[in-house]
């Protein structure tokens, strides 16, 4: 079945502005109305994988018009982030209770959804950065929801360090269209291809590197995600370490210096600098953490740096010319490592959101002892834990030993052992978590506390079946060739790009 | 020569919204960036002389008064591309001012320094 690509976009900003009609007293409604608009995105993302498309938008030619691009990474990209809304928006019909304006709630969220859509999709650097703007503004939104002291100064922050990037990616585009004289990034490609790198385009970039880089919160530009992410509700938590860093940092890193500018030694050699720095440093950091959702979000950063070493491992490997069969065996293990992140890190965000609605406190020194009173809880969250620290059946362990193996055949031993250092980091880090929330003694004043029911349970237990399951996304053909395979070839066949993106628009 | 002066805006916009302490000066800074950048877009697209890019039926007469037209008329891009991008500086800055506000009322104080709750 094929239907025109801007249903990916338009459900949900149009469903984010019905839902504020409904006020506060049709509050039930707007739930299940934001619930199917999700859901339905879901289909309709796993309907699209394996095909490719370029669309036109208002029949306007390229590059006189717009254009949406659905090829191997942004469908891969689609099906993530319609998982995780889907599992986060049935987590919130019940969690967003506490707190009031769910409606406003639920448009920010749909906003966001319907501008991390739109990012995947663009094929055009413009419009990507408007709706990086919309995913980001909403997200800043989302972040100071609560309205207290804590998340007021959070999202301060976050929109500060957001806004700069936002205008550096700005800037970028200004540079890159004085450069080329195009917004498509098939013809940019072109141009660049055509006439080389000159001073102009190596600053812009810089400048994007720059930019998606502090909105993936890599670790010399990671000041605001400790603080922006634990303060958010928890579903709005999983959206942002689950897919909103990685659809607007890595994702677009990754197109662009792949697809547009070419992959080249040096731009190689920072990517899998800058994935190893955040892998170090932000387990080393979030050791030391004693709030739970703190702990997750410095071990998002690490996480991260995963998915950039695997994907810059690859690019390194390909500049160089060296075995293309090894580089795509990297960059495998760097999209599935972002794939399997998403799935476990959205589901530990949200235990940790069931944990904290059931006791009113994130600190671990505070609780002990859940294990009987959240039976449900607990046993997502170690599945979730065992993912995360690469414990064999789960998908952690798959995508770490993709990135291993790839590592080792390529010769940088150092960075495998690297790799198998910060997973004994992670298995530190989420033993204190088991450890102190549901482990010990159980304190006086948690005696009463009752496991949450209804759409929190299903969401997690959702996402925690993802998490046994996905091993067999590499582990079955028919998976990996649908789903992971597409995603990689975009990545390896570079500047090519430009070639496919033009000739399916004459086929049409 | 302009293109130096407008990265200098550029970068003083970036270095108020660095150092500054006060949250509605920083609010400032990042203005300035976003102000600079809208005016590299618009000095991209400008000629000197230039005229305003709509064709009529008296530049289709012949191919030399077509020709100059092509070679005078301005980029009509940049300019929507300048709209589109004030629009969404609009809107951040509409968010960014409120939380300002939202946060004097909770902290009593504008100066970064002294709202530190959040640390490590």
């Amino acid at each position: 079945m094929t239907m025109p690509l801007p249903v990916f976009i338009v459900i949900p900003l149009v469903t984010a502005f019905l839902l504020p009609i409904f006020g506060k007293k049709g509050k039930a409604v707007a739930t299940v109305l934001a619930n199917v608009a999700t859901i339905s995105l879901l289909v309709l993302a796993v309907l699209s994988i394996g095909q490719s498309r370029v669309y036109e938008v208002g029949k306007w030619p390229i590059p006189l018009g717009i254009n949406l691009v659905l090829d191997g990474l942004s469908s891969l990209l689609l099906l993530v982030i319609s998982v995780v809304s889907a599992a986060a928006m049935l987590f919130s019909a019940r969690y967003m209770e506490q707190y009031t304006a769910k409606a406003k709630y639920l448009t920010l969220f749909l906003l966001m959804v319907a501008g991390m859509n739109g990012v995947v999709l663009s094929g055009d650097i413009f419009n990507l950065f408007v709706f990086l703007e919309i995913a980001s503004i909403s997200s800043y939104a989302l972040v100071g929801f609560g309205g207290e002291h804590e998340e007021l100064e959070a999202s301060f922050k976050y929109m500060v360090l957001g806004s700069i990037a936002s205008i550096f990616v700005l800037f970028a585009v200004a540079l890159v269209y004085g450069n080329t004289g195009s917004l498509n990034m098939a013809y940019i490609s072109k141009a660049i291809q055509s006439s080389g790198l000159n001073v102009g385009l190596t600053f812009a970039l810089t400048l994007f590197v720059v930019g998606f880089g502090l909105k993936a919160a890599l670790v010399p530009f990671h000041a605001w995600l400790p603080d922006a992410h634990p303060s958010a509700p928890a579903p709005i938590s999983a959206m942002l370490s689950g897919v909103l860093i990685k659809t607007l940092g890595i994702y677009a890193l990754a197109r662009m210096i792949f697809n547009v500018f070419g992959i080249s030694v040096s731009i190689g050699w920072l990517l899998v600098t800058l994935g190893i720095v955040s892998m170090v440093a932000g387990a080393f950091l979030a050791i030391g953490q004693w709030d739970l959702k703190r702990l997750m979000a410095y071990s998002s950063i690490s996480q991260i740096g995963y998915v950039v070493l695997g994907i810059g491992l690859g690019g390194l490997i390909i500049a160089r010319g060296g075995n293309l069969a090894w580089a795509s065996l990297a960059i495998l293990g760097g999209l599935f490592h972002l794939v399997n992140h998403a799935v476990y890190k959205a589901l530990l965000f949200l235990t940790s959101g069931s944990v904290q609605m059931s006791t009113g406190t994130r600190q671990l020194k505070q609780m002990g002892g859940l294990a009987e009173k959240l039976p449900v809880t607990r046993a997502t969250c170690t599945i979730a834990s065992a993912s995360i620290v690469g414990i064999p059946p789960f998908s952690g362990f798959w995508s770490k030993l993709i990135l291993v193996v790839a590592a080792v055949q390529a010769h940088f031993y150092w960075i495998a052992a690297i790799i198998v250092f910060v997973s004994l980091c992670t298995l530190i880090m989420y033993l204190k978590v088991q450890r102190y929330v549901f482990l010990g003694e159980l304190p006086e004043n948690l005696q009463q506390i009752k496991e949450n029911r209804g759409t929190m349970l299903v969401a997690m237990v959702f996402l925690a079946c993802l998490c046994v399951l996905m091993g067999l996304l590499v582990l079955m053909p028919v998976l990996k060739s649908n789903i992971l395979e597409p995603a990689v070839e975009v990545l390896k066949e570079g500047l090519l790009y430009a070639d496919r993106v033009i000739s399916m628009v004459e086929k049409v | 020569m302009l293109y130096a002066l407008c990265f200098l805006l550029f970068m003083i916009g970036l270095y108020c919204a660095a150092v500054k302490k006060n949250m509605v000066k920083i609010v400032i800074g990042i203005m300035v960036m976003e102000y600079a950048v809208n005016l590299f877009l618009i000095m991209l697209g400008y000629r000197l002389g230039g005229m305003a890019p709509i064709i009529d039926k008296s530049h289709l007469e012949s191919e030399a008064v077509f020709a100059q037209f092509l070679n005078s008329a301005v980029d009509p891009l940049p300019q929507a591309l300048v709209l589109t991008s004030i629009v969404i500086s609009l809107g951040s800055l509409a968010l960014m001012i409120s939380i300002c506000i939202r946060m004097y009322e909770k902290y009593g104080t504008f100066d970064i320094t002294e709202i530190r709750r959040l640390r490590g």
